[in-house]
């Protein structure tokens, strides 16, 4: 050994020569390698975040505000019967309200589309509006109700009023006529001139009203398609008219049987359309037609549309309708379920991490404890969902859907993450206090309650914040418990009352087909992520704040 | 008798009593079952709770977990209400019946399609079940023999299909739009063979059936069919953004993203609500609701929401189902299950 160690300081190296200068610029090199990996990591990492939050917002910013249109409702006194408020006919005066705008349209089945503007929430909004001020009655209201969803997103611009009528490959099947300029346009139609060859054999007895001008016309233009197996090009044709044509000439011309013609052979609307004006559209098949546009710009150029915030997204309960619906009962499901959470999670994760920390034996039980605490924080959180079902809800008979049961199984999750993170902190008090206490006379109990446990607050604290804040994010344990139900009403909120989760609403939200969702699911889940950045931001507060260097 | 089912008739008997007694209970309504069914509820839950009714609870279990639930027995843990994309089946009847849920009301509610569609930047074509077997399935018969399913293009299929390749995103195994899809496309398919290996199988009717199941059931795994997952959404999005892909979800889906996705043809025939209700369009289902009617003495306003959900301004034409995506009934049979639903028929054994 000896002789290696003297022999790699002695001179025999030289620490200037090109090989020694080489390998020090490889291992400054293998550094800088190493800090490049790091910062690419991190710029990964971001790009990455900063995509999912700008596509998030891109999609929810508009669920933030609702497009509502502004009723004039004029509270007759006589509508309303003061003990029974709720009953009054408010659909109708909804109605009423809203046909004001438009005093031209009468017939019953005009005014039943027209009306289809509104939200259906509509005649329940102002209920609660009279319920809740019934000295207003006897006066003329100015209420802004929502308008129904397509019309929300169309004023939103997420969708178009028309669309293409055809689609690319029927585009791209007419471009080869109009290359080969086949298309004329005279006297503002569009025409494609074809040849025609008038197949004697196709007329039987000389009789044109037995012959097969449909197959004449057919085989003519499929000349311009001579590798097409797909036969949608003969969707290009106004084909009966384009028969009419044929007749007409054959009537007029009788000479030309068996000969070959060329016709001005009339195209299909859309065709026609596009051949004209360069694009066929038609009215997005989501709207009746085109009289719904002409009603809502009417509506917009009254001044009676407007895009308040919506706060309806946190007051309201959740609908099938997208512009009705709300977190309000998520949120408090939510809060029900944390709080259950924390008030089992809390206690009884102290409780174990001070005996574990403080009082515990070291023998095998206690190492399988721990293991085993181990062990629970890795169990995937589907299972605790398993394990509420059958024991909290097939075992012990609690409720389905409750917050109660969520709240107990999310503990069973947070648990783990608690013990930890006490245990960390109860650790991290320096021995000295608890042997100055004990030298002074406390007993155990008063070293641990006195001194020990206010020292270490900040850093359980910290971890319970964070541990609770997974809980608020997680989802699977309860859809297997049924918090995913759907609860139209906030009416009954608590422990024991069915209700939903921030999670299972987005979960729930996201599975709907109704456009106005699309934005719902990605504000909800900003609201989500606002509170989990809140509930951090708390817990590094809490620790900066409280925390003691020794 | 075992001590469960002793339990379980004592539970019942408790509940009768307290029935009897005129006790109603505090519970809200409880409805769980399919997915499909799922919107449809939740919209007669709102609508009957903003009329002043407690809102029910409503719980989107799938179908088959629906009944599993539903058939556990009578009592204010089990749910009075499930949805089902199908009806039920003979062994669900039996659970129901051996847990003393025996009076049963079978409602039929409409009818839901199964959309195929493509985005609107790719090409429009019209495929027969039978074209779509042959690019789905995982066995297809060539030459009179089962082998794996050698299409690669749908021009493979037939030459008048676009000269692209067979890419469809559809739902997974656990989903009732699969199951639906398998059914109505793979099995009438199968079926309706008229040559090659299947019409062979058909003349030993055991031999075919067992068949059905293991050969014409499954899905190919080698590609050109991807299992998208429950989330129709997530399909509609996919295809947005590959125009040479096709996607299979349910008609609602289609219905709100007509600005984006066209449907493909099933024989030449579009889906619309009118196709989808007369039966031309020929991939659709019915849709039922299971009424357990020992409990609609006891929990209150059912029989009050079982009405909301039968009206017509809720299930008849222009109704806000059909708003939803809901195909409606014709009349006469609305009225049949109109008035099956409130006076609580007692439906038949299936077999």
């Amino acid at each position: 050994m000896t002789d290696t160690q003297s022999g790699l300081l002695s001179s025999q190296h030289d620490w200037s020569s090109a090989a020694a200068r080489k390998r020090v610029k490889r291992r400054y090199a293998a550094d800088r390698r190493l800090q490049f990996y790091g910062i690419g990591a991190i710029a990964l990492s971001i790009l990455l975040l900063g995509v999912l939050f700008s596509s998030l917002m891109f999609t929810g910013y508009v669920a933030f505000y609702t497009t509502k249109v502004a009723l004039e409702v004029p509270f007759a006194a006589d509508q309303f019967d003061k003990d029974k408020l709720g009953d009054a006919n408010y659909r109708g005066i909804a109605k009423t309200a809203f046909l004001t705008y438009f005093p031209e349209v009468t017939s019953r089945a005009e005014q039943r589309n027209l009306v289809k503007i509104m939200s259906s929430g509509a005649p329940y909004i102002i209920r609660d509006f009279v319920v809740a001020n019934p000295d207003r009655i006897g006066s003329t209201v100015t209420i802004q109700v929502p308008v129904s969803d397509p019309f929300d997103q169309l004023y939103k611009g997420v969708i178009p009023r028309y669309i293409d009528a055809l689609g690319q490959d029927r585009i791209a099947l007419f471009e080869k006529l109009q290359r080969r300029n086949v298309i004329k346009i005279e006297g503002g139609k569009a025409f494609a001139a074809t040849d025609i060859f008038v197949n004697p054999a196709e007329i039987p007895d000389g009789d044109i009203t037995k012959a097969d001008l449909h197959g004449m016309v057919r085989e003519g233009f499929a000349a311009y398609y001579p590798k097409q197996t797909s036969r949608a090009y003969q969707e290009i044709l106004a084909e009966d008219a384009s028969t009419q044509v044929l007749r007409a000439k054959i009537e007029a011309e009788p000479g030309i049987v068996g000969k070959t013609v060329t016709l001005m052979l009339p195209l299909a609307p859309a065709y026609d359309e596009l051949a004209r004006t360069g694009a066929s559209k038609i009215v997005n098949p989501r709207f009746g037609d085109k009289a719904e546009f002409v009603w809502f710009d009417k509506l917009i150029s009254a001044g009676a549309i407007s895009t308040p915030f919506t706060w309806e997204l946190f007051t309201n309960a959740d609908s099938r309708y997208p512009e009705l619906a709300g977190l309000a009962g998520a949120l408090s499901g939510s809060f029900f379920a944390l709080l259950v959470c924390f008030l089992l999670s809390f206690p009884i994760g102290i409780a174990t991490a001070v005996y574990l920390e403080e009082f515990a034996p070291k023998n095998k039980w206690t190492d399988l404890v721990e293991v085993n605490i181990n062990n629970l924080a890795a169990v995937p959180s589907v299972v605790f969902g398993l394990l509420g079902l059958a024991l909290f809800i097939n075992t012990f008979g609690l409720p389905r859907s409750a917050p109660l049961v969520g709240g107990m199984v999310l503990a069973l999750m947070t648990l783990p993450t608690i013990i930890v993170a006490t245990r960390a902190a109860l650790k991290g008090v320096p021995p000295s206090i608890r042997e100055a206490a004990l030298g002074v006379g406390a007993s155990k109990h008063q070293v641990m309650l006195h001194h020990v446990i206010p020292l270490s607050l900040p850093g359980i604290l910290t971890g319970t914040i964070i541990g609770l804040a997974q809980a608020l994010g997680e989802t699977a344990p309860l859809l297997l418990i049924g918090m995913n139900a759907f609860i139209p009403s906030i009416e009954n909120m608590g422990l024991t009352q069915p209700a939903m989760a921030l999670p299972t609403q987005i979960f729930s939200w996201a599975d709907s087909p109704e456009r106005g969702f699309v934005s719902r699911t990605s504000a909800a889940i900003m609201v989500l992520l606002g509170f989990l950045v809140i509930m951090n931001i708390l817990a590094v507060y809490l620790r900066r704040k409280f925390e003691r260097k020794w | 008798m075992n001590t469960k089912t002793l339990v379980l008739s004592a539970a019942a008997v408790a509940f009768g009593s307290i029935a009897a007694a005129g006790v109603a209970s505090a519970r809200e309504i409880k409805i769980v079952g399919s997915s499909t069914v799922f919107p449809y509820t939740q919209a007669v839950a709102e609508e009957f709770a903003k009329k002043g009714g407690t809102a029910p609870t409503v719980e989107s279990t799938g179908t088959g977990g629906g009944m599993k639930i539903f058939c556990q027995g009578v009592g204010e843990q089990h749910p009075d209400i499930t949805g089902a994309s199908r009806a039920m089946k003979k062994s669900e009847q039996e659970l129901c019946t051996k847990n003393g849920v025996t009076e049963v009301t079978e409602v039929l509610l409409g009818y839901d399609g199964l959309s195929v569609a493509n985005s609107r930047k790719g090409k429009k074509f019209s495929v027969s079940k039978e074209q779509l077997y042959n690019a789905l399935a995982a066995k297809v018969p060539v030459d009179g023999k089962l082998v794996a399913n050698p299409n690669k293009k749908w021009s493979d299929i037939d030459k008048s299909l676009p000269d692209t390749a067979i890419l469809v995103y559809g739902p997974p195994p656990t989903s009732g739009t699969r199951d639906a899809f398998v059914e109505l496309v793979f099995h009438e398919s199968c079926e309706k063979a008229k040559d090659g290996y299947w019409a062979e199988l058909k003349k030993d009717k055991d031999a075919f059936k067992k068949g059905l199941k293991s050969d014409c059931t499954a899905m190919r795994t080698d590609g050109p069919f991807i299992e998208a997952g429950e989330n129709d959404n997530l399909i509609v999005q996919r295809l947005d953004a590959d125009a040479n892909a096709v996607g299979i979800f349910g008609y609602s889906f289609l219905f709100e993203n007509q600005d984006k996705l066209q449907a493909l043809q099933i024989g030449g025939v579009e889906p619309s609500m009118e196709t989808i209700a007369s039966g031309e369009y020929g991939i659709s289902r019915p849709l039922f609701i299971y009424i357990k009617n020992a409990h609609r003495s006891v929990i209150k306003g059912m029989d009050d929401f079982i009405k909301e959900y039968v009206s017509n301004a809720a299930m008849g034409e222009g109704g806000y189902l059909s708003e939803r995506g809901l195909v409606v009934l014709p009349k006469e049979e609305l009225e049949k299950t109109q008035k099956a639903a409130l006076d609580g028929k007692k439906m038949e054994a299936t077999n």
